[in-house]
């Protein structure tokens, strides 16, 4: 993630207001896309088919990209570090949702948390096309051509596991009940976003629920499954976000980060 | 000693061949949008295809090594967003010397819809043309490709997704 990118220079004049919210937004979308990524990883030499193996190294392999296109971004903004934020941040540092930290499970679970979070990155990435931040809609473009494909994918796996035996749609059903309040967290907006939201630069999270409520309740119902009910997800709310995470995320960054902070001096591996 | 110009530095990089598929070069693949001489040496303007494929890393390394040996004293490779790669960038030869290597040559793009459907193309079997084919893995052995199999001739082939 070392290589910087030369931004171009727009007429949109950035308060210093305006410059911490996109930084933080994009350090939250940095930290989803590296943590799913490498739970995304976990299935290499794993997955129950050879073509799915490479299939989620190649999804794995985009996050990861995606990744670096944000930090690119809030280098531009800041002079950060790419590689400095990825490895020597902790945990409390980091700025994921809980959604992408959480262990790989099953195969159900792989492909239920990957299709809600596909289709959220799908239908942001749509509408920060419309950025006036002319980088960022410039990086969402780029971003929304790789992603459209692991929706694809991954939609197709929801219909095929929630239509297969009774054995598939059980643990689809368990992991969609264990996975929709996570997945909601996604849309809980940024601390001080409202201002960037309000001058067109990043899109409207409670905007973009109505959207993927749409979309995601459509293509789950419609394969059978149920999405658990307002009522059942008011009487358990999660006690995590962005800044109170679980406790997998502590051994996750501690694989991630292991060999850049053993050999903190190298530079290429 | 009179400076390289502009066409050496574009014929050096069509010799910077694509790692992932090295018969076709950067320049043919679209991924050269620009080749600048400044006070600072050279300048190229380059557009990722994939923002994670790692063979970008090798391409950045290959356009510095073979402008230096052309003459560069100093290259700068910039990244270019805007507008973003489109496997339709790729020329009617790069296409052609796709499918002799035994990659389909990916579909004109055209503006898809936000969500896509399976393969709304047909694609043709690089090995004996038929368009008989079917997909069989969305994702190959590279970020660029997906795989397919030709129901007429059988062979098992990579096909470029359009993007």
């Amino acid at each position: 993630m070392t290589e910087t990118t030369e931004i171009m220079t727009e007429t949109l004049i950035l308060t210093e207001a305006l410059k911490t919210a996109l930084t933080a937004r994009f350090t939250a979308l940095a930290d989803d896309e590296i943590t799913l990524s490498h739970r995304v990883a976990e299935w290499t030499g794993h997955a129950p088919l050879l073509e799915e193996d490479i299939a989620l190294a190649n999804i794995a392999q985009d996050e990861l990209g995606h990744g670096t296109l944000w930090l690119g971004l809030r280098a531009a903004l800041d002079g950060s570090n790419a590689d400095a934020l990825a490895y020597h941040r902790d945990a409390a540092e980091y700025r994921n949702v809980p959604l992408t930290e959480l262990p790989k499970g099953d195969w159900a679970f792989t492909m239920v948390r990957q299709y809600l979070f596909d289709a959220w990155e799908v239908l942001w990435l749509d509408t920060a096309r419309q950025s006036s931040y002319v980088p960022l809609a410039e990086a969402a473009a780029q971003a929304l051509r790789e992603e459209k494909f692991h929706l694809q994918h991954t939609a197709l796996w929801v219909e095929r596991l929630a239509l297969g035996t009774p054995e598939s749609t059980r643990r689809m059903q368990d992991a969609l009940n264990q996975l929709w309040a996570y997945a909601l967290g996604l849309f809980d907006p940024l601390p001080a976003e409202a201002d960037a939201v309000a001058a067109g630069l990043l899109p409207d999270v409670a905007a973009l629920q109505t959207r993927w409520l749409g979309l995601v309740r459509g293509h789950l119902e419609g394969v059978g499954l149920s999405i658990p009910s307002a009522s059942e997800l008011s009487a358990s709310p999660l006690p995590y976000s962005r800044s109170q995470h679980t406790e997998h995320l502590a051994p996750l960054l501690a694989d991630f980060q292991r060999v850049a902070r053993e050999f903190p001096e190298s530079q290429v591996w | 000693m009179t400076a390289p110009s502009a066409q050496t530095y574009w014929d050096a990089l069509r010799g910077v061949a694509d790692p992932e598929i090295p018969v076709v070069n950067i320049v043919e693949m679209g991924m050269v949008r620009g080749v600048e001489i400044g006070e600072h040496g050279v300048r190229v303007r380059f557009t990722p295809t994939f923002s994670g494929c790692p063979a970008l890393h090798v391409i950045r390394q290959g356009i510095t090594d073979a402008l230096a040996a052309a003459g560069a004293d100093a290259v700068t490779v910039e990244n270019v967003f805007s507008p973003p790669w489109t496997t339709d960038d790729i020329t009617p030869e790069a296409r052609a010397k796709l499918e002799t290597y035994g990659i389909a040559p990916p579909a004109p793009n055209g503006e898809s819809s936000l969500f896509m459907t399976l393969e709304p193309e047909a694609v043709r079997c690089p090995r004996c043309g038929s368009f008989d084919t079917r997909i069989t893995a969305s994702f190959g052995s590279a970020l660029c490709k997906r795989m397919y199999v030709c129901q007429a001739c059988r062979e098992p082939f990579e096909g470029m997704k359009s993007v």
